[in-house]
């Protein structure tokens, strides 16, 4: 299976030369990092090959690496029910570059790219009606982001005096806790948590 | 002469309260009288951030959350994630845990199709399926509660295996289940399959044909209605599915009808798959025994410090996944149900994408129903099976 996906990354590679840019098999998966522009040539390409025949769009998402220069990471999962393989196919993107949208040949896109806008932002350009798919009608910020608060801004409740729902801002009674369990047995770093205090007293004394 | 006629399109809210939307929708239907012009769903109603949440919880703590998606067939969603775990941290299964799995995996699919098959000839406006199929449902949540002490919300299974081994008193009531169920299903038949009304309310109403299933992203019974052979379970298959004999049952039409079909077709096939499953269930444990992602069994932590430890450090800090990405998918009774999940070497998912079947199905809403009657569109939603928790997550 690996060795039949190593050869049609290879045969991809060879087709689309300067919009591919790496082509890797891991946990006998097949991924692609392409060219952002390049993204509709590229799909077009796996769409009608008779090696590909990726005709069948599973899924579409975004994922944050915030300390990478372009953070957000398109992913998409396709299937060739002919072939009976699957393939992954990356690209990258920052806030405020643009992303060709894929509806035009894949409808079914439509939705999922709804999605990654509404959760991280990221605007495709070309698609039909970019609004907001699962959040609440008004909600300000991008959920997904690694910087978006787990708990929220506001909250909502039935409030008796206006008869109606209202909007708040997020009240915690006590801090949200997220443990961070540093282990010092396994993956032992040189540096223990705590340890980075002790540094700025002892770097004037070395210079 | 008569006066002249303005003749507006009428705008038409359907939801996000209403018995045959099957949870919270709300569809703004654009209607020429009692033609349905265009359907802008709105969904979201129920999204609770699963995603967000599950980057903010160990693996063993996100596994709960999968239970939530799709509330009516819990353990399918469960084995998507385990087995993306799996794939990542390299964890062998246990083969008696691989036959609880097939097993639970096909009790799912029956609540699954009971509920839908039964539910969808409700909103047609057939009133005792749903009370026959309960019965059985009621039946198959007890199975649920024997081996997970839950009725719905199981958290049943683990990477690396099952949580609790399945006595055989159990086995035996369900395989007892599987003997009398066929004859349910022919009852249920009889009051459905050559049923006049039903069958005026259902053939030829919201046809997919194939080049639409696959240009719409369609999987499960939505593809196989159409006549397109491809189960996961056959074509990609997981767990010990290669061991077992069962048909795929395809569709003609592709319209409701055919996938009311299908899905009765599959509940048969179900049955015999639990059947063999507990015929050819080894010996054995059920739970992967190195101690690295399984705890250690209660009675091995009364002796040994090794054992406590371990169980200790994996429910605080719980185990660490090495870094990768990896795509993992289920048949689960709604379709392709499918997990990818980026990790980074820590005890917490960086990313988990959930692929919920349901979600590219509703999103075939607006052109499924152009040109139907406004009484069609709940047939239409009845038979694309739809359940809110796994499309808003």
């Amino acid at each position: 299976m690996s060795e039949a996906l190593k050869e049609l990354g290879a045969h991809i590679r060879e087709a689309l030369d300067d919009k591919v840019l790496d082509a890797a098999v891991r946990y006998g998966e097949l991924t692609l990092r392409v060219e952002r522009h390049a993204i509709i040539e590229v799909l077009s390409y796996l769409r009608d090959d008779a090696e590909c025949r990726f005709d069948l769009m599973i899924d579409l998402c975004a994922a944050d690496y915030p300390e990478r220069g372009e953070r957000f990471e398109i992913v998409y999962h396709f299937l060739s029910m002919h072939n009976n393989h699957r393939i992954r196919v990356k690209l990258s993107t920052d806030e405020e570059t643009f992303v060709p949208s894929i509806t035009g040949i894949f409808p079914v896109a439509d939705w999922y790219e709804r999605e990654a806008f509404d959760m991280y932002g990221v605007v495709f350009e070309g698609h039909p009606d970019m609004r907001r798919i699962l959040t609440d009608y008004g909600f300000n910020g991008y959920p997904l982001r690694k910087d978006f608060p787990l708990t929220g801004y506001v909250e909502v409740r039935y409030d008796e005096e206006q008869k109606r729902v209202v909007y708040e801002p997020v009240q915690l009674k006590q801090e949200y806790r997220d443990f961070d369990f540093e282990s010092p047995w396994e993956g032992m770093r040189a540096l223990l948590p705590g340890d980075e205090k002790a540094k700025p007293a002892d770097e004037p004394e070395q210079a | 002469m008569a006066a002249e006629t303005k003749i507006q399109n009428y705008n038409l809210n359907f939801g996000p309260q209403h018995p045959a939307a099957h949870g919270v929708l709300r569809l703004v239907l654009e209607l020429d009288g009692e033609v349905v012009e265009r359907v802008d769903p709105h969904i979201g109603l129920l999204h609770r951030g699963t995603e967000k949440l599950l980057e903010h919880k160990t693996y063993l703590q996100g596994l709960g959350y999968f239970d939530r998606l799709d509330y009516v067939a819990p353990m399918n969603q469960e084995h998507a994630f385990c087995l993306t775990i799996e794939k990542l941290a390299g964890v062998e299964v246990p083969p008696r845990a691989l036959y609880i799995r097939a097993l639970y995996d096909e009790i799912g699919r029956q609540l699954s199709h009971l509920l839908n098959v039964t539910t969808q000839a409700m909103d047609v406006g057939a009133l005792t399926p749903p009370l026959w199929g309960f019965e059985e449902r009621e039946k198959l949540m007890v199975f649920y509660e024997r081996a997970s002490g839950s009725r719905m919300h199981a958290h049943y299974y683990r990477p690396g295996g099952v949580h609790q081994d399945l006595t055989q008193s159990l086995l035996d009531d369900i395989y007892a289940w599987c003997e009398q169920f066929p004859k349910v299903l022919d009852e249920i038949e009889t009051l459905l399959t050559e049923n006049r009304i039903f069958k005026q309310r259902n053939v030829d109403i919201g046809v997919v044909t194939q080049e639409e299933a696959i240009k719409w992203g369609f999987s499960g019974v939505m593809v196989r209605g159409s006549g397109l052979r491809w189960d996961l379970r056959r074509s990609q298959p997981y767990g010990v599915y290669n061991d077992f004999d069962f048909k795929i049952p395809i569709g003609k039409n592709g319209d409701c009808y055919d996938r009311y079909l299908c899905r009765m077709e599959e509940m048969r096939e179900s049955v015999k798959i639990m059947k063999q499953a507990i015929e050819k269930m080894p010996d054995g444990p059920v739970l992967e025994t190195s101690g690295k992602v399984s705890p250690p069994r209660r009675g091995e932590m009364k002796a040994s410090m090794e054992a406590l430890i371990h169980h200790f450090k994996l429910y605080t800090e719980g185990f660490h996944v090495p870094e990768g990405e990896a795509y993992c998918a289920v048949e689960a009774p709604k379709g392709e149900f499918g997990v990818y999940l980026v990790a980074d070497g820590d005890n917490k998912p960086h990313r988990v994408k959930i692929r919920a079947p349901g979600f590219p199905h509703l999103q075939a809403m607006d052109w499924m129903n152009r040109g139907h009657m406004l009484a069609d569109v709940s047939a239409i939603l009845g038979s694309l099976d739809i359940v809110f928790g796994e499309i808003d997550r």
